[in-house]
Parts: structure tokens; C-alpha cells; sequence
């Protein structure tokens, strides 16, 4: 009657196991006994908001931190790992949100980095370790040059590398952080394909995501964490979409419901009749094609498209960080010659980038040097910077934005994603701009935050500015927006507004765009 | 805001529900095509910065034999490749030490203390000659790396305090330069600085072959392949399990080890350990492995490259020299001047191979 355990996910005996786990920072407790248990061919979800211990217990699980209580047991036996390296020997391999390879080295020694391929002399085979990086991607449908220097592909490329990278390990466990974040629908089909294939294999799935509908679709089991403890484990089948957020939240589920998922407010803002911002074919050799947009202060305008349609490189376009082959921006009726980052930000449009750690956060400085950043030419007199108007303006923000940290001076580096994201946004918003361009504003932050940061767009708005939001996030971009305008190729593709803005036509405009990759474009430097 | 909000969000995800919309994996499998091949101008830029140097090199070495007959004969390039194997046994140390992002002051006074203590082992024998400065320097760059790989200190400080200290080693050893301690004439050790096959000095022979080695281990094992990765980004590195302090550990001593060796091999040349020897030759060093393509930041370089970079340098010197009327302070000049240009070159052609 009972079938065989490799066979009924969720039903074996535990591969991995974290017994009453303990981890405190200095002045935080990350993670306050807890337990966690995986079994082989399982796909565990992990979920919770940010703060809630999920990266700390992954940490733990993959030897980068040490618990300094309770133990962990592969496969029974308890297990100290001193470093990553230990645990990847115990067949623990890791995704991380943030692809974490080697930029300068090729793809192939990106996979195969510690553990190369030899000939006969003992020396690294490379012709060998091509040809099985080449057949490793092909599996994971890319085709890319395996002697190719990692930088040169895109973020989704890359994070596909990584994936190659963590599977061609025999691994027993893989534990996937936010591994969809910068995927393409269709590699995500890729990857959930791959995830199926380690199933098959008896490989249990540490399977963190925000993205709700990725859970229900591939987990078999569920693990809520909250403020550094457990809350529930269970299977997900039967497990109400609404009773999961609340566990996370730690809300009412009567509220969840009344607020909605996304933090937006229902109505749509009163927009001005003339525009503050107004682009008129936009292009750049193999990036953009003729992309026109009008946006009025006091509405939220979407950008949509696939990953590669341009999106960002319209924003960046807009702020001055990528150079135009021609075209022409317009704002509050003057022409911009010259599109530098100084003289948008002097025109009065502020960005706030895609890659929070590479282009906008300083993780070293506190916040409120974070926050003045970009202000401080306004805040100085002769170069002098006063210290005073600086504390004034920061308490301001952090108060407006409800940005939790111990202090103005904490590091930035030491806030959690959403918080990380409220202080960029601040430190746009201290230059008083006209309009504010958000590149993927919510991505990677959890559901409070986001629902936080949301909340913030619709105020923002509502006081009059300008905002272009891009979101890969559907149902952020249907709720958040008063019109979309959908690019397809570096080119406008259509455009909708008023009721036509549901998630039905925006997919029907998007899928139209689906089967043009090009490859010059995915292959574009950040 | 313009969306029908459901009362129920659970109803609007169903909409969004993937097993409806996206296509059956039975389908042909998504593929991604990155650009098959690197174009052929990003090929040449990559060739251009890998082996631009040798192309500098080669056309100077060119019109200088053409202006200077004397420096196309047999004889200097003997003399000029000998001079140069000194500093291109230390430049390699510094090359893999710069290609994992760090940096090694101290070779230059490791180098000076090699040689007196080679001098001064030679009394006893070939084996003491060279077993004692590379026990002395390897011990000293072991101490880099130990502070550097597990103390996490930043390498600058800590090879600079070495750099000091090794100095201040040598001045106690020799009584502040009072005593030079003397290589036995026609001794086993002084042949390797002094003897020659088919008229190409020992040290060359040596630097060669060390550098035919140092590719190896640098291009083929997973040790080099570890250098560029923690240098090209420490934490990846970390986090793909890859032992970085072991690495920083390993390769400061052999740094220290190479300049040990290149020490004791010039105080065989010279029959002498002299005291004054080294001072500032870390920076020559660090020039001929930036000149030769290294990045400063690590993460990329070549020590082919390296050897290319300190031949330039020894050409330099050696057609100022040849040229006679002109003051060889002006040496200094030629090459700060060639580190600039390359300098510029790397990020002119970093950025041309970005752009494509």
C-alpha cells in the first residue's frame, strides 16, 4: 500500500535537517529555534518576510554562518560546516539572488571553478571542460559560448550559469534563493523544468521566492519563518493563498484581504492634461528603436515588456546614464540637448536603478550619508555641507518613508532589501524632482515592503509627480498604473489605458512580443 | 488605477495562473541564444590588450636596431636578457599576487635580504646557498599571507610593514652594510649567476623556465584558476566554495619565495650580497606586470604579459644607454611614461570591448 519513499515527495526521511537553530547578531536575533526538515525528492518553499530568517537559516544550511545553537544533520548524522566549501563537499550547492560568480572569467570556468576537469598530466582540460560546460547550458536551453567572459551576457544568462553551475555538482541538496528574480518567463518555465529533473533524481529543493504563484505551482511543502521563528510547516496543496500571506504577516487574513495584495490604492490619480515629461524617438543602435512616451505629473505610467524590450534602457535613457543615438526629451516644455545625469537630475528627473547593489546603494556609508548622497551640493554653502539641514532632511525622509533602522548612522549594508530600497528612494526624492523613474522598484523585497514601497508610488503620485514604473511584476504593474506603455524589441508595441489596463490585454500585448529575442540586445552591457 | 480590483485576490490570481498560460514542457526547450562567437573587432581588442605590449615591445626592439646597430648585436641581448631575469623572477611573484587583487611591497627589500643571505650560505655550499634565503623570504611572505588571508588585513599595509621590516633584517645582519659577505670564486653557486649556455646566462635559463611554469600553474590548475577568481570577486569566490585564504596564504609566499630566489641568484652573478640592492623594485616589478596587461583591481592578467612588460623596461634602459648623450635618470622617464600609455590603452580598450 505505502509506495516507495522517493516517490511520494514530502514522505521520506529527512536528507538535511536543522535542529533548534539559534543565530544572534550584534543586536539581532536572526534566528530563535528553529527547526527544519528536508526530505530527498522534495520542493520545499521557504518563505517569509525579509528579517524573517530565511537568508540567515540558508546561510546556515550552506556553512557560510555557523549556528551558535542547535545542530544540523545530513542525513541523520550531525554535521558542523566550517565553510561554504565543507558544505558543497556534503552535497549542498546554492543559488543565490544575487548571481555570485565571477564576472572577468568565462562561462565554462565559471561552472567548473574548483573542480575542473583534468588530463593525464594533472593539468585542467579545457577543451574537455567547454564541451561539457556547452552541453551542460544546452540542457538548460542556452546556447552560448562557453569561452565567453561571464560579464558579457545578460543577468538572466548568467543566473542560468549559475544554476548549470549549482546542478553539475552531485548535489543532494540545492537550495535556490529568489532564483527567478532576473528570469525571463520562459527560462523560469527552464528552470522549473530543471527543478522537476533534480525531483527526479531524489534531490531535495530549498526553494525560497516571493512570487506566489511559483510556490503553489512547484513546492510540495511549506515553511514560514517570522521574525526569526518558525511558524508553520506543512504541505502546500490545500494551503489557502490568503492563510500563507497572513502567516507571513502576521496579519489578520480579514485584513490581508481588504488591502489587497499590492499595497496601491484602488482609484486612479487625477493626471495633468500637459505633460512634464514627453520623449520623442528615442533610439539606440540595438537597443532602442523610436521609443516615444508622454508622462503627466500627478500619474503612475507603466512601462512593460519582456526582459531585453528595453524597458530599463528607456529609463536610463531618460536619466542621462545611456548615451542616444538620436531623439529628443522635453521637460516642462524645454528641450534637454545634452542628456547627461547631471543635467537630468537639474531638469528634475530622478532614477532609481534596477540593480540596487551595483548602481545605487552604498552598503558601507549610514544611512543618512546614503540619503544626502545626491543632495549635497543643495545642502552646501561654499562646499561647506551643514550637518544640521542634513539631519533635518534625513529625519524627515526616514519618518515619510518609514524607513526602520537603529539610527540615521546604521549601515546601510545591514538593512533588509526593502529598507535598502525606501532609502534610495529618499535619497531621490530629497532633489525634489518632477519625475521619478523606477526601475523594478519592489524586486527582491518582501511582501510588507512591497506593499510599503507601493503604497509610497501611489502617495507620490498623488502629490503631483511623475512616475514611470517598470515591473516584470504583472500584477504590481496592472494595479500600480494608470496607462501602460508596452515596448517590444527596444520599440513601442502598444499602448493601454483606462479600462483596457487588466492583465489580460497587457499579457495578450506581451505574448505578442514573445518570440523576438535578440540576442545583441540580452548580450548589452549593464 | 485603472484595474478591476476582485474582491477576492486570490481570484485574480487564478488569471495569472501559470499552468494556463505559458507553454507545455513538452515543447521545444526555450532557448536563449547568446552571440555565438565574439565578433571579430571584440576578438582583435582582446588580442590587442592580451598582447599588445609584445607588439610595443617587438617594434621598439625593431627601430632601435635599425638607429643602433650596437644594440641589434648578439652580445647586449645577452647582457640585457641576463639583467632582466632578476627583476622578471620577482615581477612573476607580483603577478599572481596582482591578478588576486592584492599587491606585494616587499619583494624589493625580500630580494636585497635573499641575496646577502645567499652570500653568506655560500660558504657552506650550493645546497645552503639557495635552501637559506628561500626557507628566510618564504617565511616572509608566509607572514604576508597569514595576515592578509586570515587576519584579513588590507595587503598594502601589511607588505609595506614587511617591505620595513625585511630591511631592517638586512642592515642587522650585515652590521648596517659594514660586512658584504663573499661568493666563493668558481664555486657551484656562483656559476648559476655567472655561467652561461650557448652564451644565454643561467638566470635567464632559469627565469624562463620558471615563467614556463608559472603559466602553467597559473593557466591549467585549479590554484590559477582560484588567483583570477578571487580577484575577479572574492565573495563569489567564498561563496563557491573555493579556499580564498588558502589562496592569499599560498600565493604571498611564493611571491616571497620568487624573490628570495631572484635575490640569491643575483648575489651569485655579483659574487656579493650588497646591501643597497632592491630598494624600490617592488614598483619596477609592479610596472612590468601592469605594462604586460595585469589589471591592478586583479581578477584578469597573463605572466606572459609580465615577461613582455619587463623586457620593455630592461630595452628602455638599454637604448638610453646605447644613445649615450642622454642622462639615464631619463630611463625613469620613458618608463613612467610607457606605464601611463598603457594604462590609458587598458581602459581605452576595456571600454571599446564593453561597447560592442
Amino acid at each position: 500500500m505505502a509506495p516507495p519513499e522517493a516517490a511520494t515527495p514530502g514522505a521520506g526521511p529527512p536528507v538535511l535537517q536543522a535542529l533548534g537553530v539559534g543565530k544572534r547578531f550584534p543586536g539581532v536575533v536572526a534566528l530563535d529555534d528553529v527547526s527544519f526538515g528536508l526530505r530527498a525528492a522534495e520542493v520545499h518553499a521557504l518563505v517569509g518576510e525579509n528579517g524573517a530568517g530565511k537568508s540567515t537559516l540558508i546561510k546556515v544550511l550552506t556553512g557560510v554562518h555557523r549556528p551558535d545553537a542547535g545542530e544540523l544533520r545530513l542525513a541523520g548524522e550531525p554535521v558542523r560546516f566550517q565553510r561554504p566549501f565543507e558544505a558543497q563537499q556534503a552535497g549542498i550547492s546554492t543559488i543565490y539572488q544575487e548571481v555570485n560568480l565571477v564576472p572577468l572569467m568565462s562561462v565554462a570556468r565559471n561552472i567548473f571553478l574548483g573542480r575542473e576537469p583534468r588530463n593525464r598530466l594533472r593539468l585542467i582540460d579545457f577543451p574537455r571542460m567547454n564541451r561539457e560546460a556547452a552541453a551542460l547550458l544546452d540542457g538548460f536551453g542556452v546556447r552560448v559560448d562557453p569561452r565567453r567572459p561571464l560579464h558579457t551576457l545578460g543577468l538572466g544568462t548568467q543566473q542560468m550559469v549559475a544554476l548549470a553551475r549549482a546542478v553539475s555538482v552531485q548535489a543532494r541538496v540545492v537550495v535556490m534563493d529568489e532564483p527567478t528574480s532576473s528570469l525571463e518567463p520562459r527560462e523560469v518555465e527552464t528552470l522549473f523544468r530543471v527543478i522537476e529533473e533534480l525531483r527526479a533524481r531524489d534531490v531535495a529543493v530549498v526553494y525560497v521566492s516571493h512570487r506566489m504563484d511559483e510556490l503553489y505551482r512547484i513546492c510540495d511543502r511549506v515553511t514560514v519563518l517570522r521574525d526569526g521563528r518558525h511558524i508553520h510547516t506543512g504541505p502546500l496543496e490545500g494551503l489557502e493563498r490568503m492563510r500563507l500571506v497572513s502567516m507571513m504577516l502576521g496579519r489578520d487574513m480579514a485584513e490581508v484581504r481588504r488591502d489587497g495584495v499590492t499595497g496601491f490604492a484602488a482609484d486612479g490619480h487625477d493626471a495633468a492634461r500637459t505633460p512634464v515629461l514627453t520623449a520623442d524617438g528615442l533610439t539606440r543602435r540595438h537597443q532602442l528603436d523610436g521609443v516615444s512616451l508622454a508622462l503627466h505629473a500627478g500619474e503612475v505610467l507603466g512601462l512593460g515588456g519582456l526582459l531585453g524590450s528595453g524597458r530599463s534602457e528607456t529609463a536610463k535613457a531618460l536619466a542621462g546614464g545611456l548615451a542616444l543615438d538620436s531623439g529628443e526629451v522635453t521637460v516642462a516644455g524645454k528641450v534637454l540637448r545634452r542628456i547627461t545625469p547631471a543635467a537630468a537630475i537639474d531638469a528634475g528627473i530622478s532614477m532609481l536603478p534596477e540593480d540596487r547593489k551595483a548602481e545605487g546603494i552604498v552598503p558601507g556609508l549610514s544611512v543618512r550619508e546614503n540619503i544626502v548622497l545626491a543632495a549635497l551640493p543643495r545642502l552646501s554653502r561654499a562646499g561647506i555641507v551643514s550637518r544640521a539641514r542634513q539631519d533635518r532632511v534625513v529625519e524627515i525622509f526616514m519618518k515619510r518613508l518609514r524607513i526602520k533602522a537603529s539610527s540615521p548612522e546604521q549601515k546601510v549594508g545591514e538593512l533588509s532589501g526593502g529598507n535598502q530600497q525606501k532609502v534610495l528612494l529618499a535619497r531621490w526624492l530629497c532633489l525634489e524632482p518632477r519625475v521619478l523613474l523606477l526601475d523594478e522598484p519592489t524586486r527582491g523585497i518582501d511582501v510588507g515592503a512591497k506593499a510599503e514601497v507601493q503604497g509610497l508610488i501611489d502617495e507620490l503620485a498623488g502629490e503631483g509627480l511623475a512616475v514611470l514604473l517598470i515591473s516584470s511584476d504583472i500584477e504590481e504593474l496592472i494595479e500600480g498604473a494608470d496607462r501602460i506603455v508596452v515596448l517590444r524589441s527596444g520599440a513601442p508595441a502598444g499602448e493601454l489605458a483606462g479600462d483596457a489596463v487588466t492583465e489580460p490585454a497587457l499579457l495578450e500585448v506581451l505574448a505578442d512580443s514573445a518570440p523576438t529575442p535578440r540576442p545583441a540586445e540580452e548580450a548589452a552591457p549593464r | 488605477m485603472n484595474a478591476p480590483r476582485p474582491a477576492d485576490p486570490t481570484a485574480a490570481s487564478a488569471t495569472a495562473d501559470p499552468k494556463a498560460a505559458p507553454a507545455p514542457l513538452s515543447a521545444t526547450p526555450s532557448v536563449r541564444a547568446e552571440t555565438e562567437e565574439p565578433s571579430g573587432r571584440e576578438r582583435l581588442l582582446g588580442l590587442v590588450q592580451r598582447q599588445g605590449v609584445l607588439a610595443v615591445l617587438l617594434a621598439v626592439i625593431l627601430v632601435a636596431s635599425l638607429l643602433y646597430p650596437s644594440f641589434a648585436s648578439l652580445d647586449n641581448a645577452r647582457g640585457v636578457t641576463v639583467q632582466a631575469s632578476f627583476l622578471a623572477i620577482v615581477a612573476l611573484g607580483m603577478t599572481l599576487v596582482i591578478i588576486t587583487g592584492g599587491i606585494d611591497l616587499s619583494v624589493g627589500s625580500v630580494f636585497a635580504l635573499g641575496g646577502v643571505l645567499a652570500a653568506w650560505a655560500s660558504q657552506w655550499g650550493l645546497l645552503p646557498a639557495l635552501l637559506v634565503p628561500l626557507l628566510v623570504c618564504g617565511a616572509i611572505g608566509l607572514v604576508n599571507g597569514l595576515l592578509i588571508g586570515r587576519a584579513g588585513l588590507a595587503p598594502f599595509i601589511v607588505t609595506l610593514a614587511t617591505l620595513l621590516g625585511a630591511r631592517g633584517l638586512l642592515l642587522a645582519f650585515t652590521d648596517e652594510g659594514a660586512t658584504t659577505y663573499l661568493v666563493p670564486k668558481g664555486s657551484a653557486f656562483a656559476w648559476l649567476g655567472g655561467g652561461t649556455v650557448w652564451g644565454f646566462g643561467i638566470p635567464l635559463l632559469i627565469a624562463l623556465t620558471l615563467f614556463g611554469l608559472g603559466g602553467l600553474l597559473l593557466q591549467r590548475t585549479s590554484f590559477g584558476q582560484g588567483l583570477f577568481a578571487v580577484g575577479g570577486s572574492s565573495d563569489a569566490a567564498t561563496l563557491m566554495g573555493l579556499p580564498v585564504a588558502r589562496t592569499k596564504v599560498l600565493v604571498y609566499t611564493l611571491s616571497g619565495l620568487l624573490a628570495g630566489l631572484a635575490g640569491a641568484l643575483n648575489a651569485a652573478r655579483l659574487t656579493s650580497g650588497v646591501t643597497i640592492l632592491g630598494v624600490g623594485m617592488e614598483l619596477d616589478a609592479i610596472s612590468a606586470v601592469v605594462i604586460g596587461g595585469t589589471l591592478l583591481i586583479g581578477g584578469a592578467g597573463s605572466v606572459s604579459g609580465t615577461l613582455w612588460g619587463v623586457l620593455l623596461l630592461a630595452v628602455i634602459q638599454n637604448l638610453i644607454n646605447q644613445i649615450g648623450s642622454l642622462n639615464s635618470s631619463y630611463q625613469s622617464v620613458v618608463s613612467g611614461g610607457f606605464l601611463v600609455v598603457v594604462v590609458v590603452a587598458q581602459r581605452y580598450l576595456a571600454r571599446g570591448r564593453r561597447s560592442t
